[in-house]
C-alpha cells in the first residue's frame, strides 16, 4: 500500500500545492498576493515536470491498476507540466493589464493540470473520468474567467453545456463497456477481448468513448464548441486550451485505445480514420474565411489534431510516436505564436484580427520573422520542424497500410498552407495603415524566439531533433508493451 | 580528410551568411544596404570558389557518387550527400549564377537586407537538392525552396506580385505533396530513403487492379505519377505551366533569372534522378503521354508566345518550349537523349538566364516591359543590340551556340522512339525563330522614333560584366560541347542501361507487351 503512494507522488504534492495555494489565496491576503501565488503556481508545475523527467524507465502502478506510471505517462506528464507552466507565467502580463488577474487563476490552472496527469496516467474508467471531469472543471471556470465579458461568459456556459454531453457520452460508454466485459480495468477489458472477441454492445460503448474523448481532443465532427471557446475566452486561457488539454486528451485516447482495446484495432481503428480526416479537411477549410486569429488557431487546432489521429489510427507503436511527436511539436509551436497574441496591441486594448498584422515586417523585423517561422512550420513546410510532424504521422500510416489517409492528409495540407501563408502576406507584403504596438514582456519575447529556432534549426544533422524522436519512441514502446 | 565535408560547407555556406547577415548587419541607411549586398556577393563568390574543388576533384569516368558525406539525423533518417555527372553540372550553375544575380540586382533599394539574406537562403536550398542523397533530405530542400521564392517574388514583385506569389506556391505545394505520399511508400516498400539503394532498388510493375479499372506499371506507374505531379508543375510542362508567366513577369529580374535558369531544372533533375532509373517500366508505358505534351507544349506556347506583348512573359513561354525538349530527350531514354537533355538544361540556364538580364537591363530604364514601348534601340545601345542578339540567336537554336546543342541532341534521341514527336518538336524550332527574331526586329531594331527612349544609355560596366560571362558561356559550350558532355557522359551512360536492363527484364516477363495490348484495347 505505501508504494501505491510514492507511485503517485507528484500528483499528491500537485494536489496538495493547490490547497495551500487556495488557503493561503483565501487567509493570506487575496487578491494582494496574486503575482505570487501565479509565480509558485508556475514554478510549481516547472518544478514536478522537471523531476518527472529524470525519472527512471521503469513502469509501476497503483491502486489495483488505476494509476499507472510507465515512460508512456511520463512522458506526456512532462509535456503537459511545461506546457502549462509556461503558459501560466506568459499570461500573466496580459491578464494583469487586462485588470482580470485573480488569484484563484493560478490555482484552477494547477488543478486542471492536476486532472491531466491523472487523465494520461488512468488505467481504469473509473480514474479515467476523475481525471477528465477534474481538468474539465477547472477549465470550464478559467474560460468564462473574464466575467464581466459577455463573450467570456457565453464561452464558459458553451464549453460547459457542451462538456457536460460529451461527459454523459463517455460515462454511458463506459458503462456499456463495463456491462459486457464486467471491468472497468484497461487490462481486464483488454484481456475479456482478447478471448471472448469484440461483442455488439461492446462496440458501441467503444464507439461513444471515441466520441467522448474526440469531444475532449476537440476533433471533428466533435469540434464545434472549440471555435467560440477560443474567441470568447481571456487570450491566456485560449492559449491553454490550444495546449496541454490537447496532449492529455491526445495521450488518454491513445491510452484507452491501445491499453484496453489494443486487440480491436480494427473496430476503432475505421473510427479514427473518419474523425482524422474530417478534422483535417474541417480545420484546413473553415480557416481559410476567419478573420480573427484567435478563431483561426481554433481551426488550425482542429486540422493539427486530425493530423495527430492520423497517427492514432495506424494502430501501430511508430503510429504512438508519431502522435506523441506530433502533440509535442505542436504544442512548442503554440507556445511561440500564443505569446506573440498576448503581446498584440493597439492604444493599450488588445487586436487579434488577421489585418491587425499588416506591414508589422517593417515595424517589428525580428518578431515578424519569429512569427512567420511559427506560421509556416505549422503549414508543415520543410525544412521546418512542422513537417517531420506530419512526415511522422504519414509514415506511420502508410505502413500500417492507410496510403489513402496519407493521401488525404497531403490535400488537406496544401488547403491549410493557404491560411498560414496568408498571415506571412499580411506581414511582409502588405503595407499597414497605423504600426501595431507589440508589448511584450522579455519572458514572451524568449518564448517566441526560443520556439521560432527550435522550430527553424531543430531539423540540422547535429542538432537531432532535440532527442525527441527518441524519447517519443520509448513512450510509444511503454504504451504498446 | 580536409574535403570530407565539403558538399556539406558548400551548400550551406550561403545559409551561415545569410544567418550573418541577419544576425550581425543593423540599420536602414545606405551604408548598411551597401554592406549587405557586398557581403551577398563575397558569400555568393565564396561559394562559388568553395564549388569549384568538386568540379577538379570529380572523376568524371566513376559514374557512382563522389564526394559521398554520410551521417546519424533524426528520427532514423539518415544525412547522406554527394554528387555524380547528372547533379554536380546543376550545383556549379548554381554556385555560378548566384554571384551574378546578386551583383544584377545592384539597383535593389526596397529592404534590401531582407532581399540579399532571402537568396543566400534560397541557394542553400536549392544546392541541397542538387546534392541530397536521401529521399526525404532531396524533398526537405526541394520544398524549402518554396519559401523564400514566394518572399522573393511577394516583396520585390511587379504590381500583381501577390496573386502570382500564391499561385507559384500552391502550385508547386499540392505537386510537391503528391510526391511526398508516394516517397513514403517508396521508404516503406524498399525500407531505405538513400537513393543509392533506391536506385537499386526494383519497384513491382506487375499490374494492378483498382477501382475496377486495371493499371499497367501497376505500384511503379503510380509512383511515377505522383512523382510526375510534382516534377512537371517545377519544370513546367504544359498544361500546368500557367504558373510561370505570371511569377516571371511580377519577380524582380534577379527572381526570374533563378526561377529560369536553376529552379526550373529541379524538375528534369527530378525526372532524371527519380522517375526515369527509379521507375523504368512506367516511364516506358508512359512515353506516349509525355512525348504528347512535350510536343503539345513546344508548339502550343511558341504560338503563344507570338502574341505576347510583355518581353517577360514572351521570354517565360518560350522556357516552357524548350523544356519540352528536355522531356522528350529525358524519356526517349537512350544515350543522346538523355545527353541532349542534360546539356538543353545547362544551356537554357545561360540563355534564359541572359535574355532576363537583358530585359531588366532595358525595363531598369524604361520601367515598362511592354514590346510596343520600345523599338530601334540598336541606334543607342550597340553593345546591348549585339549581345541580345546573340543570345536571341542562342534561343532560337543557331548552331556555333550552346542552344543548338541540346535540341539537336534531344531531337536525335527522341528520333529513334517517335519520328512523329520529332516533327512536331522541329516545327517548334521554326516557330522559336519566328518569335524571338520578331522580338529582336521590334525592339532592337528599326528608326528610334519614341521620345522616351531618346535619352536611354547603353550597358553599364557593372552589366556588361554580369552578362559576359554568360556570353562566353555560351559560345564555349556552342563550339565545344565535350566540355560539359565528358563531365555527365558516364553517368548518363550508367543511367540508361540500368533502364535498358529494367525494360529488358520486365519485357521478359511480358509487363510490357500486356500494357501495350491494354493500351490498343484502350483506343
Amino acid at each position: 500500500m505505501g508504494t501505491d503512494y510514492v507511485t503517485v507522488l507528484p500528483e499528491i504534492i500537485m494536489a496538495c500545492g493547490a490547497m495551500v495555494l487556495l488557503m493561503f489565496g483565501a487567509y493570506g491576503g487575496g487578491d494582494r498576493r496574486r503575482h505570487l501565488i501565479t509565480s509558485l503556481s508556475s514554478g510549481l508545475m516547472i518544478g514536478i515536470g522537471l523531476w518527472i523527467a529524470t525519472q527512471g524507465s521503469g513502469a509501476t502502478s497503483a491502486f489495483g491498476g488505476a494509476f499507472v506510471t510507465d515512460a508512456y505517462a511520463r512522458f506526456a506528464k512532462v509535456l503537459i507540466l511545461l506546457s502549462s507552466g509556461a503558459m501560466l507565467a506568459l499570461g500573466e502580463d496580459y491578464l494583469e493589464r487586462r485588470g482580470i488577474l485573480r488569484f484563484e487563476y493560478p490555482i484552477l490552472i494547477l488543478l486542471g493540470t492536476l486532472g491531466m496527469m491523472i487523465m494520461v496516467s488512468a488505467g481504469d474508467l473509473i480514474s479515467l473520468y476523475i481525471g477528465l471531469e477534474l481538468q474539465s472543471l477547472a477549465l470550464y471556470v478559467v474560460a468564462a474567467f473574464n466575467r464581466d465579458s459577455l463573450r467570456s461568459t457565453e464561452a464558459g456556459l458553451k464549453y460547459f453545456v457542451l462538456g457536460a454531453l460529451s461527459s454523459g457520452l463517455l460515462l454511458y460508454g463506459a458503462s456499456l463497456v463495463y456491462g459486457y466485459t464486467g471491468s472497468t480495468n484497461l487490462t481486464l477489458i483488454a484481456g475479456v477481448i482478447k478471448t471472448e472477441g469484440v461483442s455488439l454492445g461492446l462496440t458501441f460503448g467503444l464507439v461513444f468513448l471515441c466520441a467522448a474523448m474526440a469531444f475532449k481532443i476537440s476533433a471533428a465532427p466533435f469540434h464545434m464548441w472549440t471555435p467560440d471557446v477560443y474567441e470568447g475566452s481571456p487570450t491566456p486561457v485560449t492559449a491553454f486550451f490550444a495546449t496541454a488539454p490537447k496532449v492529455a486528451a491526445g495521450a488518454l485516447f491513445a491510452r484507452v485505445l491501445f491499453d484496453g482495446f489494443g486487440a480491436a484495432t480494427s473496430d476503432w481503428q475505421q473510427v479514427l480514420v473518419f474523425v482524422a480526416a474530417a478534422s483535417m479537411f474541417l480545420g484546413a477549410i473553415a480557416a481559410i474565411g476567419q478573420t480573427n486569429l484567435k478563431r483561426l488557431m481554433a481551426y488550425s487546432s482542429i486540422g493539427h489534431m486530425g493530423f495527430a489521429l492520423v497517427g492514432l489510427a495506424a494502430g501501430t507503436e511508430q503510429g504512438a510516436q508519431a502522435l506523441m511527436l506530433y502533440l509535442t511539436i505542436y504544442v512548442v509551436m503554440n507556445i511561440g505564436v500564443f505569446a506573440f497574441l498576448f503581446a498584440m496591441e493597439r492604444d493599450g486594448t488588445p487586436v487579434v484580427q488577421i489585418a491587425d498584422l499588416s506591414g508589422l515586417a517593417r515595424e517589428k523585423p525580428a518578431q515578424a520573422l519569429a512569427l512567420a517561422v511559427l506560421m509556416l512550420s505549422l503549414a508543415g513546410l520543410p525544412p521546418l520542424v512542422g513537417f517531420f510532424a506530419k512526415f511522422f504521422a504519414f509514415k506511420a500510416a502508410v505502413d500500417a497500410g492507410l496510403a489513402p489517409l496519407a493521401l488525404a492528409g497531403a490535400i488537406a495540407s496544401v488547403i491549410g498552407a493557404y491560411y498560414y501563408l496568408n498571415i506571412v502576406r499580411v506581414m511582409y507584403l502588405s503595407e499597414q495603415e497605423r504600426p501595431l504596438e507589440m508589448r511584450s514582456t522579455v519572458l514572451g519575447q524568449t518564448a517566441i524566439a526560443v520556439s521560432a529556432v527550435v522550430m527553424a534549426a531543430g531539423w540540422l544533422p547535429f542538432v537531432g531533433g532535440f532527442g525527441l524522436p527518441e524519447a517519443t519512441l520509448g513512450a510509444a514502446q511503454a504504451l504498446i508493451k | 580528410m580536409a574535403d570530407s565535408n565539403l558538399l556539406t560547407l558548400v551548400t550551406f555556406f550561403p545559409l551561415i551568411a545569410a544567418l550573418v547577415l541577419v544576425v550581425f548587419l543593423r540599420g536602414e541607411d545606405e551604408a548598411a544596404n551597401l554592406n549587405a549586398k557586398r557581403l551577398a556577393l563575397l558569400a555568393t563568390s565564396a561559394t562559388f570558389l568553395l564549388s569549384i574543388p568538386l568540379l577538379t576533384g570529380f572523376d568524371p569516368g566513376d559514374p557512382g557518387f563522389q564526394f559521398v558525406e554520410q551521417g546519424a539525423w533524426i528520427g532514423g533518417l539518415e544525412y547522406r550527400m554527394g554528387v555524380d555527372g547528372i547533379s554536380l553540372p546543376f550545383v556549379l550553375l548554381t554556385t555560378f549564377f548566384f554571384p551574378l544575380t546578386i551583383y544584377a540586382s545592384w539597383g535593389v533599394t526596397h529592404r534590401v537586407k531582407e532581399y540579399m539574406a532571402a537568396f543566400m537562403v534560397l541557394e542553400t536550398l536549392i544546392l541541397g537538392v542538387f546534392t541530397s542523397l536521401d529521399m526525404i533530405l532531396f524533398y526537405l530542400f526541394f520544398e524549402g525552396g518554396l519559401i523564400p521564392m514566394f518572399l522573393i517574388i511577394g516583396i520585390w514583385g511587379g504590381k500583381e506580385r501577390i496573386y502570382a506569389a500564391f499561385k507559384f506556391f500552391l502550385y508547386t505545394l499540392l505537386g510537391s505533396l503528391l510526391m511526398l505520399v508516394a516517397m513514403v511508400y517508396m521508404y516503406y516498400d524498399a525500407g531505405t530513403t538513400d537513393m543509392a539503394q533506391l536506385l537499386r532498388h526494383s519497384f513491382s510493375a506487375e499490374p494492378m487492379e483498382m477501382l475496377g479499372y486495371t493499371i499497367p506499371g501497376g505500384v511503379q506507374t503510380l509512383l511515377w505519377l505522383a512523382f510526375f505531379a510534382s516534377f512537371a508543375v517545377k519544370m513546367p510542362m504544359w498544361p500546368v505551366h500557367t504558373w510561370l508567366p505570371d511569377a516571371h513577369v511580377q519577380a524582380p529580374t534577379a527572381g526570374s533569372v533563378i526561377l529560369a535558369a536553376i529552379l526550373l531544372k529541379m524538375g528534369g533533375y527530378g525526372f532524371l534522378r527519380f522517375s526515369l532509373p527509379m521507375f523504368p517500366v512506367a516511364s516506358e508505358i508512359m512515353v506516349g503521354f509525355v512525348f504528347f505534351v512535350s510536343v503539345v507544349a513546344i508548339i502550343y506556347t511558341s504560338l503563344v508566345a507570338l502574341t505576347q506583348e510583355d518581353i517577360k512573359k514572351l521570354i517565360a513561354y518560350s522556357s516552357v518550349a524548350h523544356m519540352g525538349f528536355v522531356t522528350l530527350g529525358i524519356f526517349a531514354a537512350n544515350q543522346q537523349g538523355v545527353d541532349g537533355a542534360m546539356f538543353q538544361m545547362i544551356s537554357h540556364g545561360f540563355i534564359s538566364g541572359a535574355l532576363f538580364l537583358c530585359v531588366g537591363v532595358v525595363y531598369d530604364r524604361m520601367h515598362t516591359r511592354e514590346i510596343a514601348a520600345y523599338g530601334g534601340l540598336a541606334n543607342r545601345m550597340p553593345i546591348y543590340a549585339t549581345v541580345m542578339m546573340l543570345f536571341t540567336m542562342a534561343n532560337v537554336g543557331l548552331p556555333g551556340t550552346s542552344g543548338f546543342v541540346g535540341e539537336f541532341l534531344t531531337m536525335m534521341g527522341a528520333f529513334q522512339v517517335s519520328s512523329l514527336a520529332v516533327f512536331g518538336a522541329a516545327t517548334g524550332v521554326i516557330l522559336s525563330a519566328a518569335y524571338a527574331l520578331w522580338l529582336y526586329r521590334r525592339v532592337v531594331f528599326g528608326d528610334l522614333i519614341k521620345q522616351s527612349l531618346a535619352a536611354i544609355k547603353d550597358m553599364n560596366a557593372r552589366e556588361t560584366v554580369v552578362i559576359a560571362p554568360l556570353v562566353v558561356a555560351t559560345i564555349l559550350f556552342g563550339v565545344y560541347p565535350s566540355l560539359a558532355l565528358d563531365l555527365f557522359a558516364v553517368s548518363v551512360e550508367a543511367l540508361v542501361d540500368g533502364v535498358e536492363t529494367a525494360r529488358e527484364a520486365a519485357l521478359a516477363d511480358g509487363l510490357l507487351q500486356l500494357a501495350a495490348e491494354m493500351a490498343t484495347e484502350g483506343n
